[in-house]
This record gives structure tokens, sequence and C-alpha cells, in this order.
């Protein structure tokens, strides 16, 4: 069970081998026994998911199952969840128990899915490790010593560790992609504007994306089915046909135009990940695709627009939190203007207050043409980048993350060097495109590779349909973690 | 570029985050690191080019202006630091 599909798993519903609060209970007994070592979920609420659970076997009993009724799903920290604490990895709402259900959080709730806890991130969202949430790292299953990617570390942990059979994350400029690469899973980062962002603690509004992690491209199209979807209480939601993202996933490859990026295989690429990553591009040319070699330019310029663009709306967005009205208020001052500055003081931890520091920086009188629109007109030619791609391919392919899980506390203290890790992952972020990692084989110290596709807007069916090829013809993202409790 | 220590006070000030100075010199070495990371797009000539604000291009949409939500004054406020009598409270502002 613990590595069943999620077809399997609902198969199992329906014939009534397993209930969901079996299969509730066994993922439960799973975060307990591994949860002291990965530190993967915030909160874990055992009550309130065996109600789920129970109330998902009567519907399963009626007949009135929908595909993932019954199906256990950890959701990041940063979707409000009514009545479960949401903290966003942060020390300021640590005492934020959800008054309202996310869109998300809602959508799971009507397809009759389980919640299985909350899963542990870097404070809100702003790390690629996972190490800066107030609650304590969360540690890759493959190697304990290592990170598992971030922000959203905790779900890809989980999913590695199979603590939960799906999870939710979100993707501001590779939180989903990263840590599934990092973490030898699936995840998928749809194209902006997809799935709503209501109830989604927002960091980066213009790039923040919700999305699915899985065990493979199968169980990520039927995530997708539910998460997607046109939200009124989203401003920028997409108005849309609804399309079934599984329609595809068995096409054949033949005549796939796959465009490969040389700016994404030069300096800063590790050796291990590149052999890895070239040898899956071979078996996708196997499997019948033609290799077209394309160029983004600009993709270099890509993290400098980001740490602009990002803190820039991040100082905005989390000027909300300031001890008034809900969350953290420090104990003592000695007016209004005190309070604020010190409950942010005290609530935020240190990436949090750098970011929000150069955000008010870059968006202060006199600065604003050199930096917050200079980075802007950069974005616009990064997405020129791919337009121009996509004219000669269907997809880009490459690597996720230049290199493999890296040890625990090795970048903490270069902030620089820790926001290089995504130097690949930025450019769709930026460009609003759909994109995702799968497990594409291991590297040094047997940690895993993760292979990135990057589609045309809207794409996602295709993407998937690639990635399941794929899975089909490897072994990879069937891989576990050896040394964990089996 | 790089930032001087007043001007790291003065962003604090502005972003309502509370700085010693030892701190602030800290995040001065730190911000003036990141700073030399985002100075590359200087480098780059972007004339002419259109400013990408959004990633579809799309106008915002406009709804009626009509009450959807009900009152839930009590729920939000069950989670407030400090409230009375339905409002929340801070310290003073006005004598």
């Amino acid at each position: 069970m613990l590595n069943a599909s999620l077809k399997e798993l609902s198969a199992s519903l329906a014939a009534k081998k397993a209930s969901s609060v079996e299969l509730t209970r066994l993922f439960l007994g799973r975060i307990a026994k591994l949860n002291g070592v990965l530190n993967a979920f915030i909160t874990v609420d055992e009550e309130k998911s065996l109600a789920q659970a129970r109330a998902a076997d009567e519907l399963i009993a009626k007949g009135a199952a929908q595909p993932l009724t019954g199906i256990p799903v950890a959701h990041k920290d940063i979707f409000v969840a009514r009545d479960w604490l949401t903290t966003c990895g942060s020390k300021i709402l640590s005492n934020f128990v959800g008054p309202y259900d996310a869109h998300l959080v809602g959508r799971f709730n009507e397809a009759g899915a389980v919640l299985i806890g909350k899963t542990n991130m870097d404070e809100f969202a702003m790390g690629s490790s996972s190490e800066s949430s107030f609650y304590g790292p969360v540690k890759n299953p493959w190697n304990a010593d290592c990170v598992p990617g971030g922000s959203s570390g905790g779900s890809a942990a989980a999913i590695a560790a199979r603590m939960a059979p799906a999870a939710t994350g979100t993707d501001t400029g590779g939180s989903i992609r990263q840590p599934a690469a990092l973490s030898g899973v699936s995840g998928l980062k749809p194209t902006y504007g997809l799935v709503s962002r209501y109830g989604m603690i927002a960091f980066a509004s213009s790039l923040d994306q919700a999305g699915p992690f899985a065990k493979s491209a199968e169980d990520l199209a039927l995530l997708l089915n539910v998460m997607a979807g046109f939200d009124p209480r989203d401003s920028t939601s997409i108005e849309r046909e609804r399309e079934d993202y599984a329609r595809d996933l068995d096409r054949p490859l033949a005549g796939l135009r796959v465009g490969v990026p040389n700016e994404h295989f030069g300096e800063g690429l590790a050796a291990d990940v590149g052999a890895a990553v070239e040898a899956a591009l071979g078996k996708l040319e196997k499997l019948g695709a033609k290799r077209v070699p394309i160029e983004l330019p600009n993709s270099s310029l890509s993290v400098a627009a980001y740490y602009v663009i990002a803190p820039a709306e991040a100082s905005s967005n989390l000027s909300r939190f300031d001890g008034a009205r809900y969350g953290y208020r420090a104990k003592n001052y000695s007016d209004l203007a005190d309070m604020y500055r010190k409950t942010r003081a005290e609530g935020f931890g240190a990436e949090v207050r750098r970011r929000i520091l150069i955000g008010t920086y870059v968006l202060s009188h006199g600065y604003y043409d050199a930096y917050y629109l200079k980075a802007q007109k950069i974005r616009r030619l990064i997405a020129n980048d791919f337009a121009d791609a996509f004219k000669r391919c269907d997809l880009v392919i490459g690597p996720t993350s230049p290199t493999v899980a890296f040890k625990i506390g090795a970048k903490t203290s270069d902030p620089v060097q820790m926001y290089l890790n995504d130097i690949y992952t930025i450019p769709a972020n930026l460009a609003g495109l759909p994109a995702a990692s799968i497990p594409c084989g291991f590297g040094a110290g047997g940690l895993p590779v993760g292979l990135h596709l990057v589609g045309n807007y809207f794409s996602e069916a295709k993407i998937l349909n690639v990635a399941h090829r794929y899975q089909r013809e490897t072994d990879w993202h069937l891989r576990q973690p050896t040394g964990l409790a089996s | 570029m790089s930032l001087s220590l007043k001007e790291v006070l003065d962003v604090a000030a502005l972003a309502r985050i509370g700085i010693g100075e030892a701190e602030a010199r800290a995040v001065q070495a730190e911000l003036n690191k990141i700073f030399e990371l985002i100075g590359r797009m200087q480098k780059v000539d972007t004339e002419g080019v259109e400013p990408m604000t959004h990633a579809q291009g799309l106008a915002l949409r406009l709804r009626s202006d009509a009450v959807t939500e009900s009152d839930q004054r009590e729920l939000f406020q069950s989670i407030a630091p400090q409230t009375e009598a339905g409002l929340y409270l801070v310290p003073r502002v006005i004598e």
C-alpha cells in the first residue's frame, strides 16, 4: 500500500480491499514512525484525519466516490485550512488556526480526500533547503544529513519516505521542482493562474503557483485534475475550460521536439547531474523524441531579476503581519510603532527579514526604475527567449538543479550561494510557464537527480505525457530511500 | 553599488523591523553581496523593452459591487492577540 499509485489505492478502496480509515491509519503510523527523524510535518491531527476518512468510507459505501475519495493528501503549511494550525513555517503565525479553507484545500475536501497533515517548509516559502523553518529543518529521506530542497521540502520528503501518497506545494522560484529533484519524487508547477491562490499565504504574487507532489506523473495528473480550476476569489485565476490532465499520458513520443538549452549545461552544473540528465535525454530520443539545441540567452539574468521582483512583492505582502489582528505579538512594547517593530523583528526569521529589507529598498523612492522596472524588463526578455524556443520545440528539457542535495548547514551562511540553487527553475516562474521535475537517476552519494521539463502555457498534459512515457520505461521514480524503517 | 549602514537602518525603519546596530552591520554585508548579484542586470541594454508585470498579460477582472461575505467577526477575532467589545486593541495612538 505504501508504494501503490493513486489509481491502485483508489481501486483498493472501491473493491473494499481496504478502507480509507485503514489507509489513513497506515500513513499516520508511518508519519509517527519517521517524523522524529525527518521533521517533514509541522502538524498532524489524527482525529481530524480519521473523521475525514470515515466520511470518505461512507461515500465509497454509497457508491458516490470520486477518483481521490479516501486518499490521504498532505498539504504544505502555506495553505490555510479551517481549524488547522497554519504556520507558513514562521513564528509569526505560530498560533494561527485557519478560520477558512484555501481554495485548494476546499477542492481536495470536496473530492473526498483526507488531509493527513501539514508539511514543513522554509519560512514563508523563502528558501531552497527547508532549513529556515521556525520548526526546524526538514531532513532528506535519502540521507538525513542532507537537505530535501525547498521551500516545499516537507511535502517532497513526505512522498519520498512514503509518509503520504500525495502532497501539495507552492513554487515561486522552484519550490516544488527543486525539492522534488533533491528528494527523488515527481512535482509539477502548473501555468501561472491555473490553481487559485485564495488561502495560499502570499509570498510573491506575480510568481506564486500551487502544484502537486507524488511518486509518478500519472499521480500528478490525477491531483492536478482536482486542484486546477477557475476561482473568482483570486484576481489572477484563469478562466478556461476544464481539462483532463491524464488524457494524453500514453500518447507515443514519436516526433516530439525536445529543446535542450546550452545555457543549462555549462559552468556550475555538477558532472553527476549532467550525466544523469544526458542519459535521460538519450532515453527520450530512443522513445522517438528529436533533440533540438536551443538558446535561452537571458536565463543567466533570471536569478538577479528574481531577487528584485520576489522580495519587492514579498515586502508588500508581508506588511500584513503586524501583530494587530492575528498571529504572534511581541510581549513588551512602548507604543504602536514599537509593537510593529518588535513583533516583526521577533516574529520573522533572518531570511524573511533580509528579503523584506531588499524589497523595501528596491521599491523606495528613487530606486524603482533602477531595480523593479529594470527587473520587469529582464523578465520580458526571459519570457521572449522561451517564446522563441517554443517555435522550434515542444518542451525544454534539462537539469532541475545544478547539484544533488547538499549537507544541512552547507549554504546557510551564504545567501547568494543558496539563491543559485534555483538558476534553472526561476526562468519558468518569471515567464509563468508550466514545468515539472521527475527522477532521472542518482548522483554522488546515491542522491537523486531531477529532470526538468518546461512546456508552453497550458501544456501540462503534454509535460505529463512525456514524463509518464519516460516513467513507463524507467524505474527511477519507483526507487525508495534505503535505511528508513520499512 | 553598496548600501551604507544608515541606508540599512532607514530601510529597516520603513519596513517596521526593529534592528540593532550590530545586526544592521551583519545585514549590511549580506545585502551588499545580494546587490552585487542583482547588479548583473544593469549591464543589459533594455532600452525599448516593455516591462512584464504579469505572466498572462491579462487585465484584472472587475466584480459587481455586491456583498458576498457574511459577518464572521467573532470567528476572526477569536484568533486576534487582543480584542474588546468587537474591536482589535492596539496601544493608544491618539492621546
